[in-house]
């Protein structure tokens, strides 16, 4: 297991050496084999392709092949207006999609150089959080399953309904919620929403409970995470990886607190992190990090002031010319929002920066060297959308 | 094809100022109309391309005027960035180099011949251990066409900064693959929409469009229902992707 440690860098050289264009060479007789998995596979969550140059069970190189949930949504932004890109942005990372759309309606107001009153960014903290909740909900149900373990799967999606019956009720979608607007949120809360949201927080720590009496201490599912898909933090750093996945191997980096936004800083949360960055590792500090999730949105909960939920926004929107970046911590890792203005109504150019598209890279070097089957339970500890990493 | 009739120039300070000072009436008017031609962009690709033009060239000369009416923030500039930083890199390369902040964001503006020693040294010396993106902008009209954009990001800085370069259709960048692993994938999707090559990079070849795929779809002579209908036809089966 050690040797990629030592030399996991220059193998991010190597699939482009995988030799898989040699119909004369008789691999049958040699040990080497290589095999292919997905797109239309279970496991790879979606539509990757898996290259595996396999010696017996043994991984020896793999190649990911990606772009078949391709849309074009870079060139499409360029062809639209700022508002009328904003519902498109849900569509990349679809279990996240509230994050997606408080990535872009930050950046843009970056762009105009005003900022969300203070009521709406209470209201964005609490449908982010939640959203986070979400998503790595997915992520542990998707993650025990592809390992084997299925009633995590039953748990998780029964207890995300209860997210989602919120954003319902909110903006009236569950999943793609254009949930914030250009300045801030267009819906007013509903009644009883922070009744709902405080149900939800006595409901579902004990919830959490339960998925750790099901995994944490399970003797199969260490085994199969435990030393599995390893990457040091120097590796994790120059491959920027980013999100709970850095954070596993040991990084203590969170842009929430690093460079915040919204009004982050005005919340009292910690930020887990791992030891040896092994897939285990970043199941723990995923688990970790929904109680802090659950400890911001209390927080907030129990401090929406009154006031606006729109900043003063022009009806027609016209950035002066200029380029800006903007992040935020997605529940994947940084996402980030390039947009070059020239003036017009119309971005010259929107580059998004998607975490599963960056993470999914270190696949390689965190597969090199161990077994078929541990290059499932790596994809899942990814946590990766196709739809994100294929924009 | 309407964007290209736009501004090519990059930001530069002293240009939208001075118009947002005069408010003109008539600009309110024609401002509206504009925003119908881009709305029915997608469904008639061909009767588009011509009427979107004049509109949004009439409405280029009017952008200005319209923040002018509530008169309140002045509109932002890049000013020069000041950091001993930078003082240290323009006395080491002089003219080369121009360092400027717009909205607190810091970004160097080089030369396309310092490039990889210029972010070597931002690696090695300054500490920019995690280069967060990767990406391009494409002024068709521009003598050299593209800009390359480097986001990094230092963690023990916490400082993020953006190198920005400029390079002419058909010239090659040399790969930062060396110096940041992660510039692989993000450098393969820069060629994969740009057609910008990268010398020295492991394997510069489509990420996200299939390997046989003839044009760059993110250029901006590029069309947004146009296609590879060759590819389409052999390779699906069916007559056209639309």
């Amino acid at each position: 297991m050690n040797e990629i440690k030592d030399n996991a860098l220059p193998h991010a050289v190597a699939p482009t050496n995988l030799d898989l264009d040699t119909p004369d060479k008789p691999y049958l007789d040699s040990n080497e084999l290589i095999i292919n998995m997905g797109p239309q596979h279970p496991a790879t969550h979606g539509v990757l392709r898996v290259i595996l140059k396999l010696d017996g069970e043994k991984v020896l190189g793999t190649e990911c092949v990606i772009g078949y949930l391709h849309r074009g949504v870079e060139k499409i932004a360029e062809n639209r207006t700022y508002t009328m890109f904003n519902p498109y942005v849900d569509r990349m990372d679809y279990v996240a999609a509230v994050s997606n759309g408080l990535g872009y309606c930050q950046a843009v107001e970056k762009l105009l150089n005003i900022e969300a009153p203070p009521r709406a960014n209470y209201i964005r903290v609490i449908l982010t959080e939640l959203n986070r909740l979400a998503s790595h909900q997915i992520w542990l149900g998707t993650h025990a399953l592809d390992i084997g373990a299925m009633t995590p799967l039953f748990y998780t999606f029964r207890d995300r309904e209860e997210i989602l019956k919120i954003f319902e009720k909110y903006c009236g979608a569950r999943l793609t919620t254009h949930a914030f607007r250009i300045g801030g949120c267009q819906y007013e809360l509903y009644n009883g929403f922070e009744k709902d949201v405080k149900n939800f927080l006595s409901f579902f720590p004990p919830k959490m409970d339960e998925y750790e009496a099901l995994l944490t201490g399970n003797r199969i599912w260490i085994d199969r995470t435990k030393n599995v898909g390893m990457l040091s933090a120097k590796d994790a750093i120059a491959l920027g990886v980013t999100g709970p996945m850095l954070r596993a191997s040991g990084v203590k980096w969170d842009i929430r607190k690093a460079i915040p936004y919204a009004n982050y800083k005005d919340f009292d949360f910690e930020v887990p992190i791992g030891q040896n960055g092994d897939t285990y590792d970043r199941y723990l500090v995923r688990m970790q990090e929904m109680r802090q999730s659950c400890r911001i949105i209390e927080q907030a909960v129990n401090g929406i002031p009154e006031g606006p939920i729109m900043a003063k926004v022009p009806k027609v929107i016209k950035p002066p010319v200029g380029e800006i970046y903007h992040s935020i911590e997605a529940p994947k890792g940084e996402l980030g929002y390039f947009i070059v203005s020239d003036g017009s109504t119309q971005p010259y150019r929107v580059r998004v920066r998607p975490p599963s598209f960056v993470n999914l890279q270190a696949l390689d070097t965190m597969v090199r060297g161990q077994l078929v089957a541990d290059v499932v339970a790596v994809i899942g500890t990814i946590d990766i959308v196709l739809g994100e990493v294929d924009r | 094809m309407a964007e290209e009739s736009k501004s090519q120039v990059p930001p530069s300070p002293g240009e939208s100022k001075p118009a947002a000072e005069k408010p003109v009436p008539p600009a309110q008017a024609s401002a509206p109309p504009s925003e119908k031609p881009a709305s029915d962009k997608p469904a008639t690709p061909p009767a588009v391309a011509k009427p979107a033009a004049p509109a949004a060239a009439g409405a280029t000369p009017a952008a200005p005027a319209k923040p002018a009416a509530p008169a309140k923030a002045p509109v932002p500039t890049p000013v020069p960035w000041t950091s001993p930083m930078v003082e240290k890199y323009k006395k080491q390369y002089g003219s080369g180099l121009e360092a400027q902040s717009y909205l607190g964001q810091n970004y160097f503006t080089v030369d396309r011949s310092l490039i990889p020693d210029f972010l070597k040294l931002l690696r090695d010396d300054e500490q920019f251990d995690y280069c967060v993106d990767l990406t391009a902008a494409h002024y068709p009209k521009r003598e050299k066409q593209f800009d390359v954009f480097w986001i990094l990001y230092s963690f023990p800085r916490n400082e993020r900064i953006r190198v920005k370069t400029q390079i002419a259709d058909g010239e090659s960048l040399p790969s930062s693959f060396p110096i940041w692993p992660t510039a692989d994938w993000l450098e393969r999707e820069v060629y994969d929409m740009f057609g910008i090559k990268f010398d020295g990079h492991p394997g510069l070849k489509r990420i996200l469009l299939p390997d046989g795929w003839q044009g760059f779809p993110l250029r901006k002579d590029y069309g947004i229902l146009q296609q590879d209908k060759e590819w389409v036809q052999i390779n699906l089966g069916i007559e056209s992707g639309q």
